[in-house]
This record gives C-alpha cells, sequence and structure tokens, in this order.
C-alpha cells in the first residue's frame, strides 16, 4: 500500500511552547485521515508545517515516499498538497473566477489576464466533482456552504491531489455539512486523498478511514472508525473519560420569568428578521430555542438583551416590560447573556481578565467607590473567579484574547453566574469548543436551571439542544413553528421544523 | 404579514424619494431667488470659445440671454424635483448632476451678464489645475490599493518639485530635472515604505512625519540658497505646450486636451494604463488581493510584503511626477509651500473617486474645475469677496468628504499592517 503522504517526527516549538512533539501521521491514497484533537492540541500547527507557513524544528515530510523541504505554499502547492482553510482565505469583493486564479493567473499575450480560460476550467472542476458555483458570482454575495467550494475549487485547480480541510464543518449548518461529506467522497472517488482536521467526534466517525488523534502537541493514538465510539475517542482526546450525555433532572417549571409577545425586530439592514414571535420561559426551566442559523434568532435575542430596538410586541421580565429598556437596566433586573458572538460582544480581548471579569457590574460595589476602581476588589473577585470556574490561565493579568476559545467562553461564563440571576439567555454557547469545555458549559448551564433561573437556549446543534432542552422551539424565518416538549421531540421532527415544514404530529404550545 | 413589510419598505424608499424632490425644488427656488431676482433683463452673457494663442480652428462665441437660461435652469430644477417626489426613482448620482448643472450654468449666467467670459479658456485651466491634484490622486490609489496608507504625498510632491527645479537649473536640463524629482519620489515613499511595513510603525504617523520633513526640508534649502542665489539655482524654465497635429484644431476639444505640456498628457495616459495595470493584469489583481485580505494572497505565495514595496514606491514616483509639474510642468522656479494642500485634496479625490484610477481623475477634474472657475470669477470681477472664492475647492473639498466618504468603502485592509 502507497502512503501518498507522511511526516515523521515533526516538532515544531514556539516560544514556551511545545507546539507539536515528534508527531509522525501517514495518509494512504485515496482515503480519508482523520486529524482529531481539542482546540490547541496542536492540528492547525501541524497542518500549517505541511503547507510551508511554518518551518519544523526537527523532522520529515515524505511525499510518495521521497523526501521533501517545504518552505512555503508554493512549494507545497507544487507538491500537489492543497489547504482549506478554516477562516476561508477568499477576497469578498472579487468574483469567484478572479479568487481561483489568484496567485497563478493565466495570460493572453503574456500581460493581460485571462478570465475567460479560468472560468472555463471552473465550470469542468464543477461537473467534475459536483462543486456547482457561478464563476463571475462575487464571493461576498455567496453563502458560506458555497464560499467554501471555491475553497475547493481553488485547491483543484492548482491540480492539488492531497487535500487539508482545516476544521471544514465549524462554520456549516447541518444541511451544508451534509452537502460537503458527498463532495468528500466524489473527491475520494476521483482519486483524491483528504485530511480532514476536526474536533466533532461523530463527523469523524462518519466519514474517516484512518483516526490520529492529538493531545497538547503530542500523538496520543490512532484508532479504527469501525471500532471506535464517540466515548472511546472523547477519553483519547481530552485524556479522561467525557459525559457527552447531559445529566439532568426533570424541570420543575415555576412562575414565567420571560414573556415575549409577537414581537418583531428589523435588523440593521431594516429587514424584518422577527417576525411575530411569542413564547414565555419559566423558572428553572430550559426553552430551546432551535433552527438553522439565519432564521431571526440573532435579532431575538439583540432585542431581548436590548441591543436592537423592537419594532412591535411586548417583552415582559418578571412583570416589566423591558422592550425600551437599555442593557444595563436589562442585567441589572437579572439576566445574564451569553452571546452569539463571544469575542464581539462578550469580552474585550485587549483588556486583561480581570476587568473583563466585572464588566456588568463595575460601576458598583464593591468594584467602583465613587469615581475610583477599587483595584484589590477587582484582582480578588478575577482569582476567586478563576479558580471557581477553572479558567485555565497563566494569571488574571493577561489579556483576554490571548485565551483558548474554550477559555474565552469560561469567563464569560464565570462573569454572568457570578451575580444573582433570574434569566440565562445563551447565544451558541459552545460553537468551536472542544470537548472537555462544551461538557462544562452544559454542565453550567443545567445548574442555573437547578437554581431557578429560566434559561433561554439558542443553537443551531440540535444535539445540544436535545440535551439541553426542557421544551423546544423551532425558528424558520422569523417565526416560531412550533413549541414542542423536549421528551416528545425527536430529531427528524425537529430537522422537518428546521426546514420549515409542519410534520403531523401534535404541536403543543 | 408580507403584505405589512413591503409597506413598510416602500414607505422608506417613498421617504427617500421625497427628499430628493424637496431638495431639488430648494435648488431650483435658490436660483431663482440667488441668481433670477439679481440677473438684469435684457443682458446677454457672453462665453468665448476660442483660446487666444490657440492653433484651433476658430468659431463664432456663444452669446446667450441671462435671465431666460436663470429662469430656464429654475424651471428644470423645480420640474425634476416634482417629478422625482411624484414618481421618480432615480438613481442619487443622476439627480446630484442635475443639481450640480442647473447650479452651476444659473450661476455662471448671473456671474457672465454683460460680460464676456471665456468658456474654453475655463476649461482648458481646469484640466491643467486638476493634474497635480490627480497625480497625488493617482499616488494615493496605488499604495492604498496594495493598503499603505501614504499620507506623506504633500511632502513627496513638494520635495519633488524643489529637487526638479534644482537638478533642471543646475543641469539645464528639463528631462534630468524631472528624473531627478522622479527618483526622489521613489525615494522618499520607499523610506515611508520602510518604516510601515518593515517596522510597522503608523502609517498616518509616518505620512505626518514626511509631510512635516517636506515643509521644512524646503523651506530650509529655500531660504537658505534658492532665494540668495537669485535665478542661479532657481530658474528652470518649463515645458513647452505640445500641440498634437491635426486634433489639437478642433475647436474647444483641440485647446483643452490636444495643447498641454509633457506632465498633462502623462497623467492621462498614466490613467489608462493605471486602469489596465490593476484590473487587466496579474499584477494588479495581486495587488488588489493584497489590500483586501492580504493573509488570503500569502497563503497562496504571494509576496505581500514585496508587493506593498513595489506599489509604494510606485506611487512615490507618481507623487514626484506630481512635485515636478508644480516647477517644471507650471510656474519653472520654487516657492515655499507651493503645493497648497493639493496633496491632501488628492486624497480627498482618490477617497471620492472610490480608489479607482479613473473615478480619480474624473473628480480630480471636479476639484480642477472649482479652482479655475475661482480664478475665472475674480477677473470677472462678480461681488463675491476674493478671498471667498479663494476657498472654493476646499470648500468642495469639505463637501464631497461629508457627503460621499460614507458610501465609498475602501480597501478592507487598508492601513493596516501585515503579521505572518
Amino acid at each position: 500500500m502507497t502512503h501518498v503522504l507522511e511526516l515523521r517526527g515533526i516538532t515544531k516549538r514556539f516560544p514556551g511552547v511545545l507546539a507539536n512533539d515528534n508527531i509522525s501521521i501517514t495518509l494512504r491514497e485515496g482515503k480519508i485521515l482523520a486529524l482529531l484533537g481539542e482546540n490547541g492540541a496542536g492540528k492547525s500547527t501541524l497542518m500549517n508545517v505541511l503547507y510551508g507557513l511554518y518551518q519544523p524544528d526537527e523532522g520529515q515530510i515524505l511525499v510518495r515516499g521521497k523526501e521533501v523541504q517545504i518552505h512555503g505554499p508554493n512549494d507545497a502547492i507544487a507538491q500537489g498538497i492543497g489547504m482549506v482553510h478554516q477562516h476561508f482565505m477568499l477576497v469578498p469583493v472579487m468574483t469567484v473566477t478572479e479568487n481561483v486564479m489568484l496567485g497563478v493567473e493565466p495570460t493572453k499575450h503574456g500581460v493581460f489576464l485571462d478570465q475567460e480560460k479560468v472560468a472555463k476550467r471552473i465550470r469542468e472542476i464543477s461537473d467534475e466533482y459536483g462543486l456547482e458555483v457561478d464563476p463571475d458570482a462575487y464571493v461576498g454575495d455567496l453563502p458560506v456552504g458555497i464560499q467554501q467550494r471555491v475553497e475547493i475549487i481553488k485547491v483543484l485547480y492548482r491540480h492539488a491531489d492531497i487535500l487539508i480541510l482545516d476544521e471544514p464543518t465549524a462554520v456549516l449548518t447541518p444541511q451544508e455539512v451534509e452537502g460537503l461529506f458527498k463532495i468528500i467522497h466524489t473527491l475520494i472517488n476521483a482519486g483524491k486523498s483528504i485530511i480532514f482536521i476536526t474536533h466533532k467526534l461523530k463527523e469523524v466517525l462518519a466519514v474517516a478511514d484512518d483516526i490520529s488523534v492529538l493531545r497538547l502537541g503530542k500523538m496520543v493514538g490512532s484508532a479504527d472508525p469501525k471500532q471506535a465510539t464517540t466515548e472511546s475517542l472523547a477519553a483519547l482526546m481530552v485524556g479522561r473519560e467525557v459525559a457527552l450525555t447531559v445529566e439532568k433532572e426533570a424541570a420543575k417549571a415555576g412562575e414565567a420569568v420571560l414573556v415575549v409577545k409577537d414581537l418583531f425586530v428589523r435588523d440593521e439592514r431594516e429587514h424584518l428578521t422577527v417576525q411575530g414571535v411569542s413564547f414565555e420561559v419559566r423558572e428553572s426551566e430550559t426553552l430551546g430555542i432551535a433552527g438553522v442559523q439565519g432564521n431571526g434568532q440573532t435579532e431575538l435575542v439583540y432585542a431581548l438583551t436590548g441591543l436592537l430596538q423592537a419594532e412591535a410586541g411586548e417583552i415582559h421580565l418578571t412583570g416589566e416590560s423591558i422592550k425600551q429598556a437599555t442593557p444595563r437596566r436589562i442585567l441589572e433586573r437579572g439576566v445574564a447573556h451569553i452571546p452569539e458572538d463571544r469575542q464581539r460582544h462578550g469580552l474585550i480581548l485587549s483588556f486583561p481578565i480581570y476587568d473583563n471579569m466585572m464588566l456588568c457590574t463595575y460601576y458598583k460595589e464593591p468594584f467602583a467607590k465613587g469615581v475610583s476602581l477599587q483595584q484589590k476588589a477587582i484582582f480578588e473577585n478575577a482569582e476567586r473567579l478563576t479558580e471557581q470556574y477553572d479558567v485555565r490561565t497563566p494569571n488574571i493579568y493577561v489579556h483576554a484574547g490571548t485565551l483558548s476559545g474554550g477559555n474565552q467562553q469560561k469567563v464569560i461564563v464565570a462573569r454572568e453566574f457570578s451575580r444573582p440571576i433570574k434569566l440565562l439567555i445563551a447565544s451558541q454557547p459552545t460553537r468551536g469548543l472542544d470537548v472537555g469545555s462544551i461538557e462544562y458549559i452544559h454542565s453550567q448551564i443545567v445548574k442555573k436551571r437547578d437554581e431557578g433561573a429560566g434559561v433561554l437556549l439558542v443553537s443551531s446543534e440540535l444535539d445540544e439542544i436535545l440535551a439541553l432542552s426542557d421544551r423546544i422551539a423551532v425558528m424558520y424565518k422569523g417565526q416560531i413553528m412550533a413549541i414542542l416538549d423536549a421528551k416528545d421531540a425527536t430529531k427528524e421532527q425537529l430537522g422537518l421544523l428546521m426546514a420549515g415544514i409542519h410534520p403531523t404530529a401534535e404541536i403543543r404550545n | 404579514m408580507n403584505h405589512a413589510i413591503s409597506e413598510t419598505n416602500s414607505a422608506a424608499k417613498k421617504k427617500n424619494r421625497f427628499s430628493y424632490g424637496i431638495v431639488l425644488i430648494a435648488v431650483g427656488l435658490f436660483i431663482y431667488l440667488a441668481f433670477g431676482l439679481n440677473t438684469e433683463a435684457g443682458l446677454d452673457a457672453v462665453f468665448g470659445l476660442n483660446l487666444a494663442g490657440s492653433n484651433a480652428a476658430l468659431i463664432p462665441d456663444l452669446t446667450v440671454p441671462a435671465l431666460p437660461v436663470v429662469y430656464l435652469m429654475t424651471l428644470v430644477a423645480v420640474f425634476v424635483g416634482a417629478y422625482q417626489m411624484a414618481r421618480g426613482s432615480r438613481s442619487t448620482g443622476w439627480l446630484v448632476g442635475v443639481i450640480a448643472v442647473t447650479f452651476i450654468v444659473a450661476f455662471l449666467m448671473w456671474a457672465a451678464q454683460g460680460k464676456s467670459f471665456n468658456l474654453t479658456g475655463m476649461l482648458s485651466s481646469s484640466l491643467v489645475r486638476a493634474t497635480p491634484i490627480a497625480l497625488a490622486a493617482l499616488c494615493g490609489v496605488i499604495s492604498e490599493r496594495s493598503a499603505v496608507i501614504n499620507i506623506g504625498l504633500e511632502g513627496i510632491m513638494l520635495i519633488a518639485a524643489q529637487v526638479a527645479v534644482l537638478v533642471a537649473t543646475i543641469t539645464k536640463s528639463l528631462y534630468l530635472g524631472l528624473f531627478a524629482a522622479l527618483f526622489v519620489g521613489g525615494l522618499v515613499a520607499a523610506a515611508h515604505a520602510y518604516l510601515v511595513i518593515r517596522y510597522k510603525v503608523d502609517q498616518i504617523v509616518s505620512g505626518v512625519a514626511v509631510n512635516i520633513f517636506g515643509a521644512g526640508m524646503t523651506a530650509f534649502v529655500s531660504s537658505r540658497f534658492m532665494q540668495s542665489s537669485g535665478a542661479a539655482l532657481n530658474n528652470s524654465g518649463t515645458f513647452p505646450i505640445i500641440s498634437i497635429p491635426l486634433l489639437s484644431k478642433i475647436p474647444i476639444l483641440g485647446p483643452v486636451f490636444f495643447e498641454n505640456n509633457l506632465i498633462i498628457y502623462l497623467t492621462i495616459i498614466l490613467v489608462v494604463v493605471m486602469h489596465v495595470v490593476l484590473y487587466r493584469t496579474p499584477w494588479g489583481l495581486r495587488t488588489r488581493a493584497v489590500g483586501e485580505h492580504p493573509k488570503a494572497a500569502d497563503t497562496l505565495g504571494i509576496n505581500v510584503y514585496f508587493t506593498r514595496y513595489v506599489n509604494v514606491i510606485a506611487g512615490g514616483v507618481i507623487a514626484g511626477l506630481g512635485g515636478a509639474y508644480f516647477t517644471l510642468g507650471s510656474v519653472g522656479r520654487f516657492d515655499e509651500a507651493m503645493t497648497a494642500g493639493k496633496g491632501f485634496i488628492g486624497l480627498a479625490a482618490m477617497i471620492f473617486g472610490n480608489w479607482n484610477p479613473v473615478g480619480a481623475y474624473m473628480s480630480s477634474l471636479i476639484f480642477g474645475f472649482a479652482d479655475s472657475l475661482q480664478v475665472k470669477l475674480q477677473i470677472l470681477r462678480i461681488p463675491i469677496p476674493s478671498e471667498f472664492l479663494l476657498m472654493a475647492p476646499y470648500i468642495v473639498t469639505m463637501i464631497i468628504l461629508t457627503g460621499v466618504v460614507g458610501r465609498a468603502i475602501p480597501p478592507a485592509a487598508d492601513g493596516q499592517p501585515y503579521e505572518k
């Protein structure tokens, strides 16, 4: 059996960090190798070494049995290695054609760009691999799933036969993930070999032929997808047994905390994205809002937290209308918010952790006395919370931006949960986090519910919704399709509702 | 439900449509009140269409009755406004065009009533006065397309202007002076590029430093050596007017476009070449990619730093040409601070032209027009103080920047240093 690609003993050091420690992996021809690991395990570093963006301190790279030196992306491309980056490397204001040919532009008369030739080649690639895309469309106008196709076409246009897909499903909706898997199979059938980087266990079992697991910069094992289970992979990845299901008791729902009636919200581009939504969240109860991203969930949460003024309708928090209220007023009434975009709305990345830990209440005792901040109280608060919420950080003085995604989220959770709250609004609370952090955040959310807070959970991950919710509302095109009891809800039923189809099931409200 | 949405959307459009209509009618009324009431009936305005010393074929002057034309402009503005309010949904550009044309025509009628006004002369001088602005704008376009802001182009132009006149006077060769200006322009830009690309110095700070250095250095050299030496160091002469055979015979167009000096022709050629390079060649594609998403360009094996160096230095050479215009292309001598903010106006023209060479040139023509109108109006002795007229190009700059900047979209990575 030929090994199309082999990495032997790759070691890469950064100041103070051993990012890759003597890692060896092999990729078999025409197969999919899944590279599994938590955030910060060294997967991306390893792939950047392979793609020539970093130079390894030790180790060899062998392509088809021959040792090669890769000093930059150009060398990698010449060896037939192509990379689809997690954050797409596309220029939004350029067309698909321009993006694809960038760097390897064919010319007419040796001077002028030959767009027609490239467009023709793109259509050929589209037909061959089922990657439908309009070469003349501007990339910025395309949905994320299609942008990813453009990235794949870019790689194929450069005649790559080894494809690295870096966290390709992180930004996709469930439907788009299905589409991507189909594309991957077409590519394999056409003789390409693929390295699939992810931390999502189910995807690994669904597509991989081989699995290599990294932890803290080291290879910790390989697994055969036919025998491995999500539990065994999770244990390998995290280094201990992980509970993938959330233990929780039945809700003892009390009085309504949040009542929303006929809410209409317009987004920044003046589109009416929430259209007549009504629901209530009760004490000690979790209401999950399921739905494909972009169906009005974001704007709904903005309206509830005062970030966006609702167009019409009513919002009552423990009996008081908060439709006109400012974010501070809403926070002071006992609402905690885990925002969807944690880096934009949840933290000030360039502030140290101790300041981020008191952003909601900085103007109150004990953090402020009169006009002056009380450094001592602020430091004590931060020390206590990092300890209590298990934030992994060298100290409380580093900038929030230097933390990993999971630890950033823990800082937000620590800040929001350390106040007395009546309602928790958690929007995509575990997006992009590793298994260990997901487990932790989930257990904290359940704990808050058990303490008596109402929880509004917005997530596009069906598994998460099903694991945490007591009742589930499905949003589609700005409206709530149905509100189901979580005990009765099935994945199929929810999937149909998310696509806007009413299954003939009993609908409770 | 859907009905309600479309209703609210169309309400927003209606409001927009309404406000443009009101503005147009207001302009119409202003034209009537300001110019209509102050223009005497029966007076003619004479617009000269021939330029003295030009070899274009002679054509008769344009004589129009001033007051009726002012009234006509009033009616046009009010009618278009009323139509807009009633049912129009024209593009913003079209409506702004109507406002500008009716206003300017009415203004000229009022200013030139009972007098003679050389229209061809004004258009010709618009083009001439637009040239340094356009060169500054082109310098801005090329470096900002690769995401390096060069606010120092005012300083670069000053230094190049002085070097051009010094070298040309000493060597008695205008061409050597021109090359020296291009070289120095590229050199100063290279220093700016080195600071902001290699050391990631803030681009605005470095640009301001270049401006201060340029102003101080040239003032020092000028007062220490050039003033005292009289003509020995500061008398280069200027590039002669080159008449293009045949084309320069065309009335109006001939004198405006085909009887100019070398630098003005070079500017027009440069606009075309830059447009082709930027949008039709691999280099242009790479430059734009580096300006929009340098990381993407880097992952495709494009050298981001090299691309930026080349573009910033090329921009400096263009600004050097702009500097040479002030001396070799215009007056043949150097005066302190003679660029008079043209570099900054050029940056405004770049923004108004949406970071594209043709757009930048067109907006430079608007500034050139404002500048030359101001000069001609002083000659006509209209009852507006000359100090106000002198402000015209700068006021136009401010109006354009406040009104347009919100909508212009700079390259996405503009001004940000690139970290691998």
